[in-house]
């Protein structure tokens, strides 16, 4: 299957600023993909340059096979953006906001109210579809811009920074959202700052820093490139003996970090010395009851490409 | 041309226009004054009716303006048909300049300052279509107003001079080919001045600054023929029509060829 997002090379400046500077990657077709990266790495621009709205100074992009510098209206039909700052208009009220919507992404008259009825409902905005927008919560505002972007049934969606500025019930709904969008077999491109909700959201993230790709992979595959195995953290129904802790020393490729209590923390970058750690804890006479390695959160990863590159 | 995209985007400034209460009241006040207020308070002046003829001194020369049937009527009816029929008719070019300056506000300037500009630009329509919705959206409102209003006028006058000048008069062929053939000239004016401008000023005060300017242009000729330096006779109003569509014509497609999103996203 051809990816549904192709980077290659792409760059954008502005001024002497270098706002993308070469990045090149792929989305498949249904991914969640995040991008992750501090303020100004160049996260929003690189969505402008998928949609067209924003011309490349250099390299090339493919958004479901149209090049969006070329064919932007028709790189646009097919996707659907939440911007950074929900742009709804606060004037008008969510069922006019969503109508016109529907009218510029030329959905076929004869399913505008069906349409905008069904995002109405599916998104808590029924009961206040006729008020005007500018009375409604930060929460309402992004769902009903989430519902804007998905208007014209989008097969790509790009949502920047979904839940900034929400409150944790909030943000949940939009996860939730997101959850959804997902089981429709859409592909999504999410730009947060929240490490949490890209760990638990995306499939695979790519990490952008001033311009560039720093890193690309699913969490895991980067914990591993990146940061040294983590810990292992064997516990026992009592502290340990003195016999215990000396036995596990003494296998090869183990070396202790630690012992606090009844755990004992122990660095072993091959499981093979594990296992070994484990026999000899047994044998000794630890009763022990867990054993297991911690995996790498992607904050911990993220915090290692920031040292990386700053 | 996209015509279901310039619709809506037509459609969704006028809503948010009509939320606008400032706008919706300065809109409704002018026009009220121009095509009800003025005309009312002329046609109820205690002009005398005098003997036909007279001369009217400095203003003679207007009265071989007038249609044949008006020269030979009382000093007081000529001046009553002069000020409604002639001095005061080019003021109504103020009100499609008016509606323009103040839809043009919601346009592009008035969506960046409500940060709503970044997503209409990713609706799909081509650089083309978008800047084609704004102009519709500025020149069919201030087109209807100008039309609306010269009616309203047309009655007033009518009504209240009647029984001065002896039967419904007005619109005199000047004043028709001023709000039909100037007026929509004007409109166009008004609103490829506006996007123009709008695409590239910061707020909306800059961009009303180019209607200010415009409405100088008015006042000149409001004055200028209530001076007598400036007739405005058929011939001469046909003409500055053809100039000001021939300036329109330039704007528009001056506007359009500028009319870029990358320039636009540039800059927000
Ligand atoms: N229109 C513009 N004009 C000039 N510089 C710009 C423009 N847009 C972005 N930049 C610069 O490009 C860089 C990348 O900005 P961008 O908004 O893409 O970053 P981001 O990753 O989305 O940041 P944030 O997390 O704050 O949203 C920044 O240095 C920014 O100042
Ligand atoms: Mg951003």
């Amino acid at each position: 299957m051809t990816a549904a997002i192709a980077v290659d090379g792409l760059a954008r400046a502005f001024g002497p600023v270098q706002a993308v500077d070469g990045v090149s990657f792929q989305v498949e077709p249904g991914e969640v993909f995040g991008l992750l990266g501090p303020n100004g790495a160049g996260k929003t621009t690189l969505i402008r340059l998928l949609a067209g709205v924003l011309l490349p100074t250099a390299g090339s992009a493919r958004v479901l096979g149209l090049d969006p510098t070329r064919e932007g209206p028709a790189v646009r039909q097919r996707c659907g953006v939440l911007t950074e700052m929900p742009a709804v208009y606060e004037r008008l009220s969510a069922r006019q906001n969503l109508w016109f919507a529907a009218e510029v992404f030329d959905v076929p008259v004869p399913e505008v109210t069906r349409r905008v009825d069904h995002l109405l409902g599916e998104f808590g905005l029924g009961e206040r579809a006729d008020e005007p927008v500018g009375g409604f919560s930060k929460g309402m505002k992004q769902r009903l811009a989430i519902a804007r972007a998905l208007v014209h049934n989008p097969e790509v969606l790009f949502l920047d920074e979904p839940t900034a500025g929400l409150d944790p019930v909030a943000s949940r709904q939009v996860h939730d959202l997101v959850d959804t969008i997902r089981e429709e077999g859409r592909t999504v491109v999410l730009c947060t700052h929240r490490l949490v909700e890209a760990e638990a959201l995306c499939d695979r993230v790519g990490v952008l820093s001033r311009g560039r790709l720093a890193a690309l992979g699913t969490v895991r595959e980067l914990g591993e490139r990146l940061l040294a195995a983590s810990p292992v953290t064997l516990t026992f129904l009592e502290p340990p003996g003195e016999a215990v802790v000396r036995a596990i020393a003494g296998v090869r490729g183990v070396s202790i970090e630690g012992v606090l209590g009844r755990s004992i923390e122990i660095a072993a970058p091959e499981d093979e010395s594990i296992a070994g750690a484990i026999q000899v804890a047994v044998a000794t006479g630890g009763r022990l009851i867990a054993a297991g390695r911690r995996e790498h959160t992607l904050e911990e990863v993220y915090f290692a490409l920031q040292g990386d590159v700053t | 041309m996209n015509w279901r995209t310039v619709r809506a985007i037509a459609k969704k400034d006028l809503l948010e226009v009509r939320q606008n209460r400032i706008a919706i009241w300065s809109i409704l006040g002018v026009s009220a004054l121009f095509s009800v207020g003025i005309p009312l308070l002329i046609g109820l002046l205690p002009f005398d009716t005098g003997p036909s003829g007279g001369d009217l001194g400095p203003l003679e020369a207007l009265t071989a303006l007038m249609p044949a049937a008006h020269q030979d009527l009382p000093i007081g009816a000529r001046i009553v048909v002069l000020m409604l029929g002639y001095f005061l008719a080019p003021l109504f070019l103020m009100i499609p300049l008016m509606v323009t300056a103040i839809v043009g506000a919601e346009s592009f300037v008035g969506e960046r300052e409500r940060r709503t500009l970044e997503g209409l630009l990713y609706i799909p329509a081509d650089d083309l279509d978008l800047y084609a919705g704004k102009v519709v959206a500025g020149a069919v409102p201030a087109i209807l107003a100008t039309a609306l209003n010269f009616s309203a006028y047309a009655v007033v006058v009518n009504l209240v001079s009647a029984p001065l000048v002896g039967g419904f008069w007005f619109p005199t062929p000047t004043a028709l080919v001023l709000a039909a053939w100037i007026g929509p000239a004007i409109a166009l004016l008004g609103v490829s001045g506006s996007v123009l401008v709008s695409t590239r000023v910061e707020t909306f005060l800059e961009a009303n600054q180019l209607t200010g300017m415009l409405s100088m242009l008015i006042v000149a000729m409001v004055v200028g023929q209530g001076t007598g330096l400036l007739v405005l006779s058929l011939p001469v109003l046909l003409l500055f029509g053809i100039v000001i569509y021939a300036v329109d014509i330039v704007l528009v497609r001056l506007g359009a060829a500028l009319f870029s999103r990358d320039r636009l996203m540039a800059r927000a």
